[in-house]
């Protein structure tokens, strides 16, 4: 594991105010999601359309890590719809629990592999995950 | 008097992070363990081990009188008498056992339980708790910016209606004492019970329940030199004979028949089942190690580390401390944050130099919104700390920055 990687792709793509870092107009949903161990915390909005997530964002406080996760997720999120995004939670959260198979395409989760190595970093797994559980709880 | 000897401390001399020596700074969580404590634990159990306070056999009674030597020794350390002693597992056990088993039976509705907003968890919640089960309302004191509480403060919360006063000694996240003497007397004049949480101020500073006439005092071994699972509470014999007991079951009684009970003596009213005897004698002998040493000498290397420290982080412009100016007001803890880089990212990097400091709200959340913080970093010392560590905490505090490709006004590279 090289940790300088993993800090040198989040600060390359998505620096403290990530791309995805504000308010929508309109959401259709918004959940707060906290980690309880440290205190970070995000917000993510989401605006829903039959069954496709249009748009989505977030704002709130946490590291570089759980920061960054949340900006990569909603990259690849936007557009998708409900099922699929579903499918891509589970593949990230297999990545970095360090279960992924044979006929897993991590590729599919585009910026965000640059997080893989977190597996490797039990102390940081809970802030890679953070927008993403958010995101699995807010999922009709 | 022994000198300070970091030898004692095996794991500090063992432990490595990426081939590189741990630098352990993170002594508020916990502190690392001299052999002589390891070795007291173990000769317990190679040469006394049996259940204490039962065996009519020869090492039945070996085994309790080495767990009562050790609660001589605490008392001894702590100024008080042997029967106002009561082994529990830590700080939050001590706590809650004043709560249920003196607080709840005392408080009415209307009654005030005083905390201050300097509080760990551990010394806030089960007030919250027991306001809600007695109808009693919780305050707090607050302090000024750097955690100084003032005497206005005291006299205009502290009031009739003010029955259970329960403060930290030192605060985990910026190392300032509290005006203990003042508070406790006060208290005393208003009719109130006073509970202090030696849990952060005991390493680093001698305490004396008698002179400074206190009710109730708490702390946990691991935070001294000693084990973890081992932790005590102080109560005054008249107020300890008058509480019923917390946790029930083995040993804690006179007689019990199919419908009655009568409980025993204090202190083993209050220790229900079998104890951590080998716990207790590790404890003991940190605390004789601590004695050994003296806290003048204690005080005085870690003042100067303190002092060490503050002045080489002073240079450093994206760094922010909390907390007095003085060295001498921080009793070992100094929190801070470093400019746009969050606490965890802070600390993630620095164990990449081997360094071991505290990241995060240190379980006094209240605390951090009061001074309007999120997280911080802590650095917490010892006497066994050296100022080459400090300079090489110092050193990769200034790296941080550019590992998150912000630029520094101070580009000292090292070794990375």
């Amino acid at each position: 594991m090289d940790l300088r990687q993993v800090y040198t792709q989040i600060i390359k793509e998505h620096n403290g105010n990530g791309y995805h870092k504000h308010h929508l107009k309109a959401p259709t949903d918004s959940k707060e999601g906290v980690n309880p161990s440290c205190g970070d915390q995000i917000t993510l909005e989401l605006k829903i359309k039959d069954n496709v997530i249009m748009e989505a964002a977030f704002t709130g406080y946490g590291c570089a890590i759980s920061q960054a996760s949340a900006d990569m997720m909603i990259d690849i999120i936007e557009g998708k719809d409900i099922h699929e995004a579903r499918k891509l939670i589970s593949l990230f959260m297999r990545m970095i629990r360090n279960e992924l198979t044979e006929e897993d395409d991590i590729e599919l989760l585009e910026d965000a592999t640059a997080l893989k190595d977190i597996a490797h970093m039990p102390a940081r797994v809970k802030c890679a995950v953070l927008g993403w559980h958010t995101l699995e709880e807010m999922l009709p | 008097m022994k000198t300070i000897d970091r030898n004692d401390f095996p794991l500090l001399a063992s432990y490595t992070v990426n081939e590189k020596p741990l630098v352990y700074l993170d002594n508020a969580a916990t502190t690392q363990k001299p052999l002589q404590v390891l070795k007291a634990e173990e000769d317990y159990y190679k040469t006394s081990n049996a259940n204490p306070l039962r065996g009519f056999y020869n090492l039945g009674i070996a085994a309790t009188e080495s767990y009562e030597m050790a609660r001589h020794t605490v008392a001894s350390f702590l100024h008080a008498k042997d029967n106002e002693i009561i082994f529990t597992r830590n700080t939050t056990e001590s706590i809650n056992l004043v709560m249920y088993s003196y607080a709840l039976q005392v408080l009415k509705p209307g009654d005030e339980i005083l905390i201050s907003i300097l509080e760990h968890h551990s010394n806030l919640i089960p007030w919250q708790l027991a306001a809600k089960y007695t109808g009693a309302t919780l305050r707090y004191l607050y302090t000024d910016s750097e955690g100084i509480l003032s005497e206005e403060e005291i006299n205009q919360k502290l009031t009739d209606k003010t029955k259970l006063v329960a403060i930290t000694h030192v605060s985990n996240v910026l190392g300032v004492m509290t005006p203990v003497e003042a508070i406790i007397e006060r208290a005393h004049e208003k009719g109130a019970v006073v509970l202090l949480d030696l849990a952060q101020s005991i390493a680093h500073t001698p305490i004396d329940v008698k002179k400074w006439n206190v009710d109730f005092a708490v702390f946990s071994g691991h935070k001294i030199y000693g084990p973890m699972g081992i932790g005590v509470l102080y109560g005054k014999y008249e107020l300890l004979n008058t509480m019923p007991p917390f946790l029930t079951g083995g040993e804690m009684i006179s007689s019990v028949h199919e419908d009655s009970v009568e409980f025993a003596e204090v202190p083993q009213r209050f220790e229900a089942g079998t104890q951590n005897a080998a716990g207790a004698i590790g404890l003991a002998s940190a605390l004789s190690y601590v004695s050994e040493i003296g806290y003048e000498q204690i005080i005085q290397t870690e003042v100067d580390l303190m002092q060490y420290l503050m002045d080489g982080i002073k240079q450093i412009p994206e760094v922010t401390i909390y907390g007095p100016a003085d060295a001498k007001l921080h009793h070992g803890v100094l929190s801070f944050q470093v400019k746009d880089v969050h606490p965890h990212d802070v600390a993630t990097i620095l164990n990449e130099d081997g360094i071991a400091i505290r990241a995060g709200h240190h379980c006094a959340q209240p605390l951090m919104e009061f001074l309007r913080l999120h997280a911080t970093n802590r650095v917490s010392i010892s006497f066994y700390n050296t100022k080459e560590e400090i300079d090489f905490f110092l050193n990769s505090i200034k790296q941080v920055r550019r590992w998150l490709g912000y630029g520094s006004q101070t580009s000292i590279y090292t070794n990375h």
